[in-house]
């Protein structure tokens, strides 16, 4: 005979989880408005073609054949964003940890230059990605001046689409405030007693460095190659502004051309497309990166 | 240990304020430490400082070659004119009732969904938490188009809805994340005796998780405060109007003239910046201990 005292929660556990229920229905109500309400009608407008104007004509496959075959400007948009990632995203990863690094020592005032080095963070992207096309102009440009101040060789930055996007991942660089603090908080809260321990047994600040900091940050450096990904693969506003995706092309970025294709072409059937060829593509890295991690991140023993 | 002693970084060091391990600098290490401090700042600030520069200058002075650093003369002036070149006030309104809605938005609804993650028990709980931290992993593009149609046909374009609206749903998956997990490390005693006290859930809420959670929530509202104050892409596609811009969106207009005015553009700029710095700065404590005290660190 099967128990028969399968547990009926009470009345006041019953409440509990109505308003449990109650707290994230917000969350919940907005899911549904805001993300798989709208990925399901991407899903539909990716297959009609469609402008907010008129109703949506259905075309079958006709946007992604369109795309894959006739689109010359897909496949370097594509390139344009992957040559972009590449180069972007470690290097921001890299240069936060240190900075991360720098901002760790404890001394005096050290928490102004925390927040200093957070200013370009804060400086509106419009404002910052004007002043990056001062700085890089060809005729009046500092970086111009200084080059050759230094006998080194000028570059019309902006004009020589072999070196536009080196230009972007520069200026990227400029964003890594927002990487660097997870980092210097993570940094912050590896417990001391590793520390203490590993020097009492005599490791030197490489090996404590090495096995200690190292493996206790990864599963931070995880967290921000997964978010820096996403995020560099959906670069838009400096591109927007300073180049407008030019010389020939070499900055259409990808999220820059579906907007074009949305918002300026109303082609909002194959921007949809598009949304979703960029969605698989991001998903591919990120499980990727998931499988990964269990080879390199450290996860402390299940509290 | 004196308090201005210096030390190289907690990670390099045994961790401890002046162990066996840890290393005690010298004055002039120190010395060397925060020139090399200073020199990473000015080039990471250098932008700013540029941007603060050329906001002062006039406009032969933009375009000399070699570029110069200093103004000459201080032209104060060129903030009057930015005001006027563009309808700063109405822009900068607009910017606050988008930024203030949106915030209160998140920073409300976000603590109350992390409440019911954090502090109340139910079946689905962890599935939903599951779904929840998938969605930060969700690229937004796939979902703007859909809800660019949605609020085109609810009639919202050109209106504050479409930018403050959503943040009432939970604020974002980021946020809701990060103050779970610091729910989670409130001991759940003092939730429990005001229950036997008699009181609700909203009231534990009101009376004991929020003014715990001081420093959490002002990294909300910081990190909030800054994406709506700065967002580009949001305001370019829902404000046509130019009576709607937000001041972010507003500054590109400057170069809609037949040549960019520079020092104009500048100084707008770095008016558009000066609210948030000042909020930067204020909530700057709190900020860097709510950064450690949230689940940001990890795990």
């Amino acid at each position: 005979m099967a128990l028969q005292t399968k547990h009926r929660p009470g009345p006041l556990a019953r409440k509990e989880a109505w308003e449990g229920r109650l707290y994230i229905l917000p969350w919940l109500a907005g899911f549904v408005i805001f993300t798989i309400g709208p990925m399901a009608a991407s899903i539909y407008f990716s297959f009609t073609k469609y402008s907010v104007l008129s109703g949506a004509d259905w075309l079958g496959l006709d946007n992604y054949t369109k795309l894959f075959v006739n689109d010359r400007l897909f496949g370097l948009t594509l390139y344009n964003t992957f040559y972009f990632v590449i180069l972007s995203v470690p290097l921001n990863l890299f240069v936060a940890f240190l900075v991360a690094l720098l901002l760790s020592v404890q001394v005096r005032g050290i928490n102004l230059y925390r927040t200093l080095y957070y200013l370009p963070v804060i400086t509106p992207a419009v404002a910052s990605a004007l002043t990056w096309g001062m700085l890089f102009s060809g005729d009046f440009g500092l970086v111009n001046a200084v080059l050759q101040a230094l006998g080194l060789p000028t570059f019309n930055w902006l004009f020589n689409p072999k070196i536009t996007k080196l230009v972007f991942v520069i200026m990227g660089l400029w964003g890594i405030g927002g990487s660097a603090i997870i980092f210097l908080a993570g940094l912050q809260n590896v417990p001391r007693v590793l520390y203490e321990a590993a020097g009492i047994d005599g490791a030197n600040l490489w090996h404590r460095f090495r096995h200690i900091t190292v493996p206790m940050m990864t599963p931070l450096i995880f967290f921000n190659l997964v978010l820096g990904i996403i995020g560099t693969f959906q670069v838009f506003t400096g591109a927007y502004i300073i180049t407008a995706g030019g010389p020939a092309n070499s900055t259409l970025f990808y999220v820059l051309y579906l907007y074009n294709n949305a918002f300026r072409f109303f082609k909002m059937g194959y921007a949809s497309a598009l949304a979703w060829v960029l969605f698989v593509i991001i998903l591919v890295f990120t499980v990727i990166q998931l499988r990964m991690a269990r080879l390199w991140v450290f996860y402390e023993a299940e509290r | 240990m004196t308090e201005t002693s210096a030390e190289v970084p907690l990670a390099l060091t045994g961790g401890r304020k002046k162990g066996a391990a840890g290393l005690s600098m010298s004055g002039l290490a120190r010395l060397g430490l925060y020139l090399f401090l200073s020199l990473v700042c000015l080039v990471l600030l250098f932008p700013n400082i540029w941007m603060i520069s050329t906001s002062l200058k006039d406009s032969p002075q933009i375009f000399a070659y070699p570029p110069e650093l200093i103004p000459r003369p201080f032209l104060w002036s060129n903030y009057l004119v930015a005001i006027q070149k563009f309808p700063f006030f109405l822009y900068l309104r607009n910017t606050l009732v988008v930024t203030g809605l949106a915030t209160f938005g998140t920073v409300l609804s976000a603590s109350l969904v992390a409440f019911g993650f954090a502090r109340r028990r139910f079946p689905e709980r962890e599935v939903l938490f599951g779904v929840l931290l998938s969605t930060m992993m969700l690229p937004s593009i796939v979902t703007l188009i859909p809800t660019f149609v949605l609020f085109t046909r609810l009639g919202w374009v050109n209106t504050f809805l479409p930018l403050t609206v959503p943040a009432f749903f939970g604020g974002g998956a980021f946020y809701i994340f990060l103050l779970r997990q610091f729910y989670l490390t409130l001991p759940y005693d003092y939730d429990e005796a005001a229950y036997i006290d008699g009181a609700s859930s909203l009231r534990v809420w009101w009376e004991i998780i929020l003014p715990f959670s001081k420093a959490p929530l002002a990294v909300i509202t910081v990190f909030t405060v800054l994406s709506n104050w700065n967002d580009f892409m949001g305001p370019l596609i829902y404000m046509n109007k130019p009576h709607m811009r937000t001041l972010a969106l507003g500054l590109q207009f400057f170069r809609d003239q037949r040549y960019t005015q520079w020092n104009y553009l500048m100084a707008a700029s770095t008016l558009t910046l000066i609210p948030v710095l000042i909020l930067f700065f204020a909530a700057q404590r709190y900020f860097m201990e709510g950064i450690l005290l949230t689940g940001l660190s990890g795990r």
